[in-house]
């Protein structure tokens, strides 16, 4: 399997995979114990902490764990208490459906190029506007957003795309919130956190025993979080190169393809490409047969694709996101791989073309 | 053949599920699909408590075909078809009622989706073929040059009433594995294959439609599209124009429907009032005698000559003209049009219904097919 969905999930590294089934078999002890084997596991712990504030340049003190970014999400808005809140068109589902099930909220519009408007967020605060929520880095087409904090209201910022995959400081982008989750980069399933800025007040969700400073009851996954420690201990994927490779290989192979949010500044893994005149979803599958793995659209509670609502956000017509596949790099992928991929992907778009009574061009 | 990729429709029903089992036992190369039909929280009016299952596309029915295809070691994917089902089948659907007709939704399922749309996706994914849990044979005839289809050798389960559209090139593609089977053959070899829906109910009535109420889900349909009710009601009159009632929209009638007209006969005689006939450009409903439902012939149109090809001359055949219908022994008349065929029956049919198809038969050999117009 050639993986190139990196920004779904990505592999586990090895020495992460070292660290969870070492801790998961040794480390028995609950953090809230007294005695050693409690200690011990709190050690793991608060060692992780302080590998995620090194990862995210702030104090561990401030890093609360969670099952993962969806729960981060979801802990900065229903923690942030009543009010109002701004948010945007492109966010995760985690952010977008929290914010609707909170309650009042105004969702901003993006550019085609997937870029949300500084002055779009700043027109639609109130001043019972309690939250402003912007991701980091989106998952589709990989745009990195200009974060802007506005005095008095929080800033949470859905990090889990862009945590551990480029430099991250939560100091100088002025967030009061940021979410993260292991599994984006090469950590385990089922683990994140929520980093929640000194002297913010938030209310948690989970209601019980006294873990993470009364934010987040519940004994700690303590062989999840030691395993996101060392993921974020990892030095970044610089994949760049062969994200390169594989865009320009794309673009000069394969008639009609457009890169989609191109002039925007985006993740140096992810390339968003619509290949006018065929389904994307039937090339997804037809890649997957072949051993490739990519991504097209959102899959609904069935496992069936619906068009993104990113890119129709950017105004792309349903048929122009049914066309659209993600391409998401991770650490693990090469050069050989990168070429495979194009040449088995010429073959198909070409085949689907050849079947598709609304393509001409070919 | 035998490397030729098969792509099996998978329902997550035992037929289909059996169908995989099967060709995966012969060693053939497969790739499992759910087709995503209709989502089944749309019109939340219709929804009930209780079970989904056996209706198209609930989650119970992808879990299940998921994991007949896990067992069976194939790849397996859901693939979106609610757009074309919509346009191709639903709104047809409704449409159809509000012009007076009843139609079949199954049909236009299969010639528009199933063996429409999910063969482009198997040729997209390279699949050279699709096979499906329906209970018909095909067979190539060297002499005529054709395929050849013929009713499923169990005909209580016999689904040749629903794919009388299907194309020479369509059929060339199509794998039956179930034609020469009986149902309770299918269950038996389901558990000894130990397939996990072995004894998993049939799904009987149209599928998108809760519970067979037709005529709800219709009134939920224009509620969620905004059409207005006003376009639909009417009158209920008998054959010599006296009105007898109102009623509330043309789709809640059928013709030979006896059951919920709400009208007694203007007439002395106390025979009981059938719909004889509804009428979309007054919105008027007509009713009758039940010998006043009888017809001795009808037009079909839009005939798709399945098994053999137009007939130029007259031709002795059994037609079927409801899917539980005995079929009926008839002459057929071609017409100047290969597309429309005359059909008079050796005995006066009762309830010949506008909208239904009239499905041509020489013992199981499927001749062709059309629309009752």
């Amino acid at each position: 399997m050639l993986y190139f969905d990196n920004n779904a999930t990505t592999p586990i590294a090895p020495e992460v995979l070292a660290v969870l089934q070492q801790v998961q078999a040794e480390v028995y002890g609950n953090p809230s114990s007294i005695h050693r084997a409690g200690q011990e596991a709190r050690r793991c712990v608060e060692t992780a902490r302080a590998q995620v504030a090194q990862l995210l340049g702030c104090d561990p003190k401030e890093i609360v764990f969670t099952s993962g970014g969806t729960e981060a999400d979801n802990l900065a808005i229903f923690g942030a208490g009543p009010g109002h809140i701004v948010t945007t068109a492109i966010e995760h589902p985690a952010v977008l459906s929290a914010a609707h099930a909170h309650g009042d909220c105004t969702v901003v519009p993006v550019s085609s190029d997937c870029l949300v408007d500084p002055d779009d967020i700043r027109r639609a605060l109130r001043p019972d506007t309690r939250l402003v929520s912007v991701m980091h880095a989106n998952n589709e087409t990989g745009a990195i957003q200009t974060l802007v904090r506005h005095e008095g209201i929080l800033f949470h910022s859905d990090g889990v795309q862009a945590a551990g995959r480029m430099p991250v400081n939560v100091r100088e982008l002025g967030v009061d919130l940021y979410s993260i989750t292991a599994h984006k980069f090469n950590g385990p399933k089922g683990v994140g956190a929520l980093y929640v800025r000194d002297g913010v007040k938030l209310a948690p969700m989970l209601h019980g025993g006294r873990h993470e400073r009364e934010r987040r009851a519940g004994t700690e996954n303590v062989a999840g979080i030691a395993a996101l420690g060392a993921a974020a201990a990892l030095p970044l994927p610089n994949v760049k190169a062969l994200r390169d490779r594989l865009e320009q290989g794309i673009l000069a192979r394969i008639p009609h393809a457009i890169v989609n949010s191109a002039a925007a500044p985006r993740m140096n893994n992810t390339s968003n490409i619509r290949f006018e005149g065929i389904e994307g979803e039937s090339l997804v599958i037809a890649l997957d047969l072949a051993g490739i793995a990519v991504s097209t659209g959102a899959a609904c509670s069935s496992g069936a694709v619906h068009p993104s609502h990113v890119l129709t956000a950017m105004g792309l017509t349903p048929a122009q996101a049914k066309c659209s596949m993600r391409f998401s790099l991770g650490r693990f992928n090469t050069e050989q791989q990168v070429d495979t991929l194009l040449d088995t992907l010429e073959k198909a778009v070409a085949r689907l073309r050849k079947l598709s009574p609304v393509y001409t061009n070919a | 053949m035998p490397d030729e990729l098969i792509a099996v429709a998978m329902s997550g029903g035992v037929d289909s599920s059996t169908v995989a089992a099967l060709l995966k036992r012969e060693g053939r190369a497969l790739v499992g699909m759910t087709m995503q039909l209709w989502n089944q929280r749309r019109l939340p009016q219709l929804q009930s408590e209780g079970p989904a299952t056996g209706r198209c596309c609930s989650l119970d029915d992808v879990y299940d075909a998921r994991a007949v295809a896990a067992q069976l070691d194939i790849p397996y994917y859901v693939v979106n078809f609610e757009d074309r089902f919509e346009q191709t089948v639903v709104r047809p659907f409704v449409e159809e009622y509000l012009h007076g007709r009843t139609p079949i939704p199954c049909t236009l399922c299969n010639n528009h989706v199933k063996f429409d749309q999910f063969l482009e996706m198997a040729d997209g994914v390279g699949a050279s073929h699709i096979a499906t849990g329906h209970y018909a044979r095909v067979n190539y005839n060297e002499r005529s040059g054709r395929y050849e289809m013929r009713q499923g050798r169990d005909l209580g389960k016999d689904q040749t009433y629903f794919l009388f559209g299907l194309q020479q090139e369509q059929l060339a593609r199509t794998l039956f594995p179930l034609g020469h089977m009986t149902k309770p053959e299918v269950r038996v070899l389901a558990a000894s294959l130990g397939i996990a829906t072995a004894t998993k109910h049939d799904s009987q009535e149209i599928c998108f439609v809760p519970n067979g109420d037709y005529a709800a889900f219709i009134d939920a349909y224009f509620a969620e599209q905004g059409i207005s009710r006003d376009a639909v009601q009417g009158e209920v009159v008998d054959t010599a124009g006296n009105v007898l009632a109102a009623h509330d929209g043309v789709h809640h009638f059928t013709v030979g429907q006896r059951k919920g007209l709400h009208v007694s006969p203007k007439t002395t005689d106390h025979e009981p009032l059938y719909v004889i006939a509804t009428n979309s450009l007054t919105q008027q409903v007509v009713v009758g005698h039940n010998d006043e439902l009888l017809r001795a012939a009808l037009i079909a149109k839009d005939v798709n000559w399945v098994s053999i090809a137009p007939i130029t001359e007259p031709r002795p055949a059994q037609v079927k003209i409801r899917n539980r219908h005995q079929p009926a022994p008839a002459t057929l008349y071609p017409t100047a049009d290969p597309a429309r065929v005359e059909v008079r029956f050796d005995q006066p049919q009762r309830a010949v219904t506008p909208g239904q198809a009239a499905v041509m038969y020489d013992s199981d050999l499927v001749l062709a097919g059309g629309w009752i117009e």
